[in-house]
C-alpha cells in the first residue's frame, strides 16, 4: 500500500436524526440530513477535487474547485456548501464543470512556482493531486506577471516552516487556528491580490506571535507553504502507524509516520477520540528527545554514588542488582524494599513493576506519582461515587451548558481538551456558547482570551477550596436550588439531609467566607445559581484542587455539588479529573498503590489477595505498604533500605528537595530505569536504560478511562538492533534473576494477566484495542464495548454518598518573614519535570522557570521584570528570574517545576493532604528578595549532578 | 520513623474527620490508620507516648492498639 494520508471527507460529520437519500453520479447516497453533497459524495466512494475543505472544519466555499451541477437547480453550487436533499440527484463530472474547474486551476497555478520535482511535498500535495484530477495541461495566462513568488520565508519556528511563495489563499490554516485550536493567531492580511497569511501583528513572525505551534494550521495545508522541517529534510514518509501520545492525560493518538526505522512526522489520527485529530505541540513535535544524544543506552552500575558509573552488560547489572536486593531482604525483611512504577510507561509494565513489588519482593511498598497529583481523586470520587475516576468521556464537553473549571489550567496542561473546551465554549452553527466559571487564584488564560471570556472568575485565596466550594453549596441549598428530586432517587437521603443541614449554616454563607476565601460573594452567589440552574453542569479539575491540604476534602466537596444538582450520569454533566501524565489513570488502575490490588481492591481483602495468591503462587502481605513519602522517612530511620524506580524523577518532582535526597542517599540500594541520568539517579547504584513510547508496544489509559494502544515503531536503543529491551521486559529480567520465573513473550499476555485478575477489564485485550480503536473502562460482561459516561442508572456504590467537608485551614502560614504565597505549575511547552521537552527545541518558548509576581508586590520590593530573585521558604531557597504581571492576585507569587538548575521544590513544603499525603505544592508561605544569580545551593548542586553523572571512560569488562 | 511527622499526620486525619461527631470521628480516624498507614507508622506511634495527639487522634490510636492486639496471632512474616 505505501503512504496514503488519511481520508478527509470535505466537511466535518453531521449528527441528526433523520436521514436523507440522493443520487450521485448515479450511485445511491443515504447520509445525516445536513450533510454537505461533498461528504456525501466522498462518503460513497467519490472524490470531488476541493482545495479550501477539510473535515475538521466548517464549510468555507471560497476555492471554487467543488462545484457541482443537480438535477432542478440553476448553476453550480459549490458541494462543500450545498446540504444533501432527499431525492437530489447529482453530477459531479460533466464537460461544464470540467471546463470551470480547469480555469479555476490555471488561476492558481499562474502564481504558483513550478518546482514539484524538488518540492518537499512533492507527491503529497492537494494542489498538485487536484491539477490532476481536473486535468490541468497548460495555464493560458503564462507566468510572467505580477506573482508572489519572490516572498522571502519564515523558519523562525523551530518545527515547521512558512514560505509564502507557496500559498493559495485557501484560509485553511487560518480557519484551522480558529475553528481547531482556538488560537485565533492567524489572520488574512490584505485584499484581493495582496491577500497573505499573517501570523500576528505586522512585524511579527511565526514566533513571536500568538502561535501555540499545536502545527493545526501545517496539517490543513494542501501545498508545501507551512510544512514540517522534518519533511523537508527526511523526505516523504513510507508507512503509518497509529500510537498514543506520551505526554499528558488527554491522550492524544496519532499517525507515526515512518520512512524506515526513522519517525519523519507525527500527525493526529483523526479517527482517535480523545482528540479527534487535534494535537499540541509537545505530542506532534516534541518527540525528538528519543534520539537525543544524553539517552543512555547500557546499563551502569557502581558501588556506591560517590563513585562514577561502570557500563555493564545487561547479565552484569541484573546479577548485581539481585544480589544487593536478596542481601537486604534477608538482613531487613522484605518491608525494606519498594518500588515505584511509573505513570509514563505503559499499563502493562506498571502491572509488572507492582507485581514485582509484591511478589517478587514480598512487600507492598509500592507508589506511583499519583501521590503526587491525583491520589486525592482516588480516595474522593471512591468515597462518594464507588470509583476512581472521572465519570464522563471528552466528547461530553459539548453538550455541557455551564462549564466550571476548578484549580486547571486546561489550554497549558491539558491543551487539546482546552480546545475542544473552547470550541464549546464559542457560539457555534447557531448555538450560544456554554457559559463557563473559573475558580483559580491565577487569571488564567481561559479567563479571557480570544473569542472565550468566564462569566465569572473566582480569584480565591491559595488554600481556601474547601471554603469556596462549602459557600457554594449553601447558595444552592438555602436558595432552594438542588434538585431533591434526583437526590431521593441517587443519592443516600439521610447522609444529603446532613450535609445539606452543615452548608446551609450561616458560617458557610459567602458573606461570611469572603474574608477567608477573598472571592466576592454576590459573584459567588451569581456562579452557584448559574451552575444549579443553566442546564448540563459540567466540572474539570486538576492539581490545584488535589495538592492542598484539603485535596481529598475538595473532590469530595466537587462530587457533592455534582450530585446536589443532579449533574451526573449522562452526556454534558459529570465530574471531572484531567489526569497529568499520559498513564497516571493507568497506574493507579494497576494497583500502583500500597493499599490497593489491581482495580482498586484493598490489600487487607482477603478474598482479592486469594485470588492474587492463586495467580501468582505467592503468598501476599495482607498490610498496606509504605507511600512515597512514608518510604523516604523509612529510609531515614533506616527500616527501607532497596527502592526500584521506574520512569519517575522524585528528586525533581516531589516536595522538599532536601528531604528526598537524604532519604535516597540513605538507601543501599536505588535502581534507576529511565531514558535519562535524571536527578534521582545522583542517588543510585543501578541504572537500567529504558525505552521510549516509540519503542514498545502496551497500552495506556487517559483522563476519560481510555485505553489506547501504543505501538513499537522504532527498536529499543538500549541495545543492539533487534536486541533492545522494552521496559516490561527489563522488569521481567530483574524478576527472573531475583529467580521468579516469569515468561511473557510479549506485552499482551502481561493485559491477559490483567484482564483475569481484574473485573473492570475482563474484557480487555490487545485484540479487542486492534479492533475497537479504543475502549474506556469497565469493559465487562455488563458493557462488553466500554463506558463512555458512568453512573448512568446508579452509582458505582449503590447509592451516592454525601459527605460532610469541614474547611481545615492548612497548617502553612503567611507571617511577617513568609508573606506571599506560592503556588506551582505547568506551561504549554514543557511537560512535568521537563526530562523529555528540555531536550526538545521546545526550550525556545520556556528556557528557564520564571517566577511570577502582581506588580504592586514586586514594587514594594523594587523589583522589576527580569531581575533575579531569591525564593525563600520554611524549607529551603532557590533564586530564579522575575516576571511581572496581574495575571496573580497581589499576595501570591507563581512558578513552574521544569527546570532542574531552580528546582522549585527545594522551596515546598511536607505539608500534605489528609487523607492521601499527596503534597500541599500550591500552597508555600515565601518572601522574594532581591538577588544576584543562583543560590550557593544551586551552584553546589550542579557540580555535584556533574560529579555524579561521571562514566568510566573505559568499560569495566 | 518521624515521630513528629506521624503526630501531625494523625492530627490532621482526626481534625478532618472532626465534623462527624466524636465517636464516628475516633472510629474513622482508627480505621484509616488501619487502611493506609504501613505497620511499622502504626507501631510507631502506639509505641510513642502520644503526647503530641488530639484527643480524637489519641483515642483512634487507642482503638488501633486494641485491633492490633487482637491482631497478634496473625503477624505479618517480615520475611514474607
Amino acid at each position: 500500500m505505501g503512504y496514503e494520508r488519511q481520508s478527509d471527507f470535505g466537511t466535518p460529520e453531521v449528527q441528526a436524526d433523520t436521514n436523507v437519500t440522493l443520487t450521485i453520479d448515479g450511485r445511491q447516497v443515504t447520509v445525516p440530513a445536513g450533510t454537505s453533497v461533498m461528504r456525501a459524495a466522498a462518503q460513497s466512494g467519490g472524490a470531488i477535487p476541493k482545495l479550501c475543505a477539510s473535515d475538521n472544519m466548517a464549510a468555507f466555499g471560497s476555492c471554487r474547485l467543488c462545484l457541482i451541477e443537480v438535477d432542478g437547480m440553476r448553476g453550480t453550487p459549490a458541494s462543500c456548501t450545498t446540504p444533501a436533499g432527499e431525492g437530489m440527484v447529482v453530477h459531479t463530472q460533466t464537460p461544464r464543470l470540467q471546463k470551470l474547474r480547469k480555469g479555476v486551476m490555471e488561476l492558481y497555478i499562474s502564481d504558483h512556482p513550478l518546482d514539484c520535482l524538488t518540492c518537499s511535498a512533492n507527491n503529497d500535495c492537494e494542489l498538485q493531486d487536484q491539477a490532476a484530477a481536473v486535468g490541468l495541461r497548460d495555464v493560458r495566462y503564462g507566468y510572467a506577471g505580477d506573482n508572489h513568488l519572490g516572498l522571502a520565508a519564515d523558519s523562525s519556528n523551530p518545527y515547521f516552516d512558512f514560505d509564502p511563495s507557496k500559498c493559495i489563499a485557501c484560509s485553511r490554516c487560518v480557519r484551522a487556528c480558529d475553528e481547531v485550536q482556538g488560537t485565533f493567531a492567524l489572520t488574512i492580511d490584505g485584499r484581493g491580490f495582496a491577500s497573505k497569511i499573517s501570523a500576528g501583528q505586522a512585524g511579527d513572525d511565526f514566533l513571536s506571535s500568538d502561535c501555540v505551534s499545536c502545527g493545526a494550521c501545517v496539517q490543513a495545508c494542501p501545498t508545501a507553504t507551512l510544512q514540517e522541517k522534518a519533511v523537508k529534510e527526511i523526505g516523504k514518509p513510507e508507512r503509518a502507524v497509529i500510537t498514543t501520545c506520551a505526554y499528558c492525560g488527554v491522550g492524544c493518538t496519532f499517525r507515526a509516520e515512518m520512512r524506515g526505522e526513522q519517525l519523519v512526522r507525527m500527525v493526529p489520527w483523526k479517527d482517535g477520540k480523545a482528540n479527534r485529530g487535534h494535537s499540541c505541540v509537545k505530542g506532534r513535535f516534541a518527540w525528538g528527545y528519543a534520539q537525543h544524544q544524553d539517552r543512555i543506552t547500557r546499563p551502569m552500575i557502581r558501588e556506591s554514588i560517590d563513585l562514577p558509573w561502570r557500563e555493564v552488560s545487561w547479565d552484569t547489572a541484573l546479577t548485581f542488582t539481585a544480589a544487593r536486593l536478596t542481601a537486604i531482604k534477608a538482613q531487613y525483611g522484605a518491608r525494606a524494599l519498594g518500588g515505584i512504577t511509573s505513570s509514563r510507561c505503559t499499563n502493562e509494565e506498571t502491572f509488572l513493576v507492582q507485581k514485582l513489588v509484591r511478589a517478587g519482593f514480598g512487600s507492598n511498598n509500592v507508589d506511583t506519582c499519583a501521590r503526587v497529583c491525583h491520589s486525592p481523586t482516588g480516595y474522593g470520587l471512591k468515597t462518594t461515587f464507588g470509583t476512581s475516576a472521572g465519570t464522563q468521556d471528552f466528547d461530553s464537553v459539548m453538550q455541557a451548558d455551564v462549564i466550571l473549571v476548578i484549580g486547571a489550567n486546561p489550554t497549558d496542561a491539558h491543551p487539546v481538551f482546552a480546545s475542544r473546551m473552547k470550541q464549546r465554549l464559542r457560539p457555534r452553527n447557531g448555538k450560544p456558547g456554554a457559559k463557563l466559571i473559573v475558580i483559580d487564584p491565577r487569571r488564567i488564560d481561559l479567563v479571557r482570551m480570544p473569542h472565550v471570556e468566564a462569566d465569572y472568575h473566582l480569584p480565591l485565596q491559595p488554600g481556601t477550596n474547601v471554603a469556596v466550594l462549602t459557600a457554594l453549596a449553601h447558595t444552592i441549598v438555602t436558595e432552594g436550588l438542588a434538585d431533591e428530586a434526583f437526590v431521593k432517587e441517587r443519592c443516600d437521603w439521610d447522609e444529603y439531609q446532613d450535609w445539606a443541614r452543615f452548608v446551609s449554616d450561616q458560617r458557610h454563607s459567602p458573606e461570611t467566607l469572603e474574608a477567608v476565601t477573598r472571592v466576592s460573594a454576590a459573584d459567588l452567589r451569581a456562579a452557584a445559581r448559574l451552575y444549579a440552574t443553566g442546564g448540563n453542569g459540567a466540572i474539570y479539575y486538576g492539581l490545584g484542587v488535589t495538592e492542598h491540604s484539603q485535596g481529598s476534602s475538595t473532590v469530595m466537596a466537587i462530587a457533592n455539588l455534582a450530585m446536589a444538582t443532579g449533574n451526573i450520569g449522562r452526556p454534558g454533566v459529570g465530574v471531572n479529573p484531567l489526569r497529568g501524565q499520559n498513564n497516571v489513570q493507568g497506574a493507579c488502575d494497576m494497583g500502583s498503590f500500597p493499599h490497593e490490588l489491581p482495580g482498586y481492591r484493598h490489600i487487607s481483602d482477603a478474598a482479592t489477595r486469594k485470588l492474587f495468591e492463586g495467580d501468582w503462587q505467592v503468598t501476599l502481605d495482607a498490610e498496606p505498604g509504605l507511600r512515597i513519602p512514608d518510604m523516604l522517612d523509612a529510609a531515614l530511620d533506616g527500616s527501607f533500605r532497596a527502592l526500584y524506580v521506574q520512569g519517575e524523577d522524585i528528586l525533581q518532582s516531589d516536595p522538599n528537595t532536601h528531604h528526598v535526597a537524604a532519604g535516597l542517599k540513605a538507601m543501599d540500594c536505588v535502581i534507576v530505569h529511565d531514558l535519562f541520568l535524571n536527578e534521582t539517579a545522583d542517588y543510585a547504584h543501578v541504572f537500567l536504560p529504558g525505552s521510549t513510547f516509540l519503542e514498545k508496544t502496551g497500552t495506556f489509559t487517559n483522563a476519560e478511562r481510555r485505553i489506547q494502544m501504543v505501538r513499537k515503531v522504532i527498536e529499543p536503543a538500549n541495545g543492539p538492533s533487534g536486541q533492545g529491551l522494552e521496559d516490561w521486559q527489563v522488569t521481567q529480567a530483574l524478576a527472573n534473576a531475583l529467580g521468579l520465573d516469569w515468561n511473557y513473550a510479549n506485552s499482551a499476555e502481561i493485559m491477559d494477566e490483567v484482564a483475569r485478575l481484574t473485573p473492570s477489564f475482563a474484557g480487555v485485550s490487545h485484540a479487542h484495542l486492534d479492533a475497537a480503536g479504543s475502549l474506556q473502562w469497565p469493559v465487562n460482561e455488563a458493557a462488553p464495548k466500554g463506558s463512555p459516561i458512568m453512573h448512568l442508572d446508579g452509582f458505582v456504590r449503590g447509592k451516592g454518598k454525601f459527605v460532610v467537608t469541614d474547611y481545615v485551614p492548612t497548617d502553612e502560614k503567611t507571617g511577617p518573614r513568609f508573606p506571599l504565597l506560592l503556588t506551582t505549575g505547568r506551561i504549554l511547552s514543557q511537560y512535568n519535570v521537563g526530562a523529555q521537552t528540555r531536550r526538545t527545541p521546545n526550550t525556545v518558548w520556556h528556557g528557564e522557570d520564571l517566577l511570577e509576581m502582581h506588580p504592586a508586590d514586586a514594587e514594594d520590593r523594587g523589583l522589576k521584570a527580569g531581575d533575579w530573585v531569591r525564593l525563600a521558604s520554611r524549607t529551603g531557597e532557590t533564586a530564579l528570574r522575575l516576571e511581572v504581571t496581574d495575571r496573580v492576585a497581589p499576595g501570591v507569587v507563581y512558578t513552574t517545576f521544569h527546570h532542574p538548575a531552580t528546582q522549585a521544590n527545594v522551596v515546598t513544603t511536607e505539608f500534605s493532604d489528609w487523607a492521601t499525603n499527596c503534597p500541599e505544592y500550591k500552597v508555600t508561605a515565601v518572601q522574594v528578595t532581591p538577588s544576584n544569580g543562583p543560590t550557593e545551593w544551586q551552584a553546589s548542586y550542579a557540580s555535584w549532578s556533574q560529579k555524579s553523572r561521571r562514566i568510566m571512560a573505559e568499560p569495566a569488562e | 520513623m518521624d515521630l513528629g511527622r506521624l503526630t501531625h499526620m494523625a492530627n490532621q486525619i482526626a481534625k478532618n474527620f472532626a465534623v462527624h461527631g466524636e465517636d464516628a470521628a475516633i472510629a474513622a480516624t482508627c480505621q484509616h490508620l488501619q487502611l493506609f498507614w504501613d505497620p511499622r507508622m502504626k507501631a510507631a506511634i502506639l509505641n510513642s507516648d502520644r503526647a503530641g495527639l488530639d484527643p480524637i487522634a489519641a483515642a483512634a490510636c487507642g482503638l488501633l492498639a486494641q485491633d492490633q492486639v487482637q491482631d497478634q496471632p496473625v503477624p505479618q512474616g517480615e520475611d514474607g
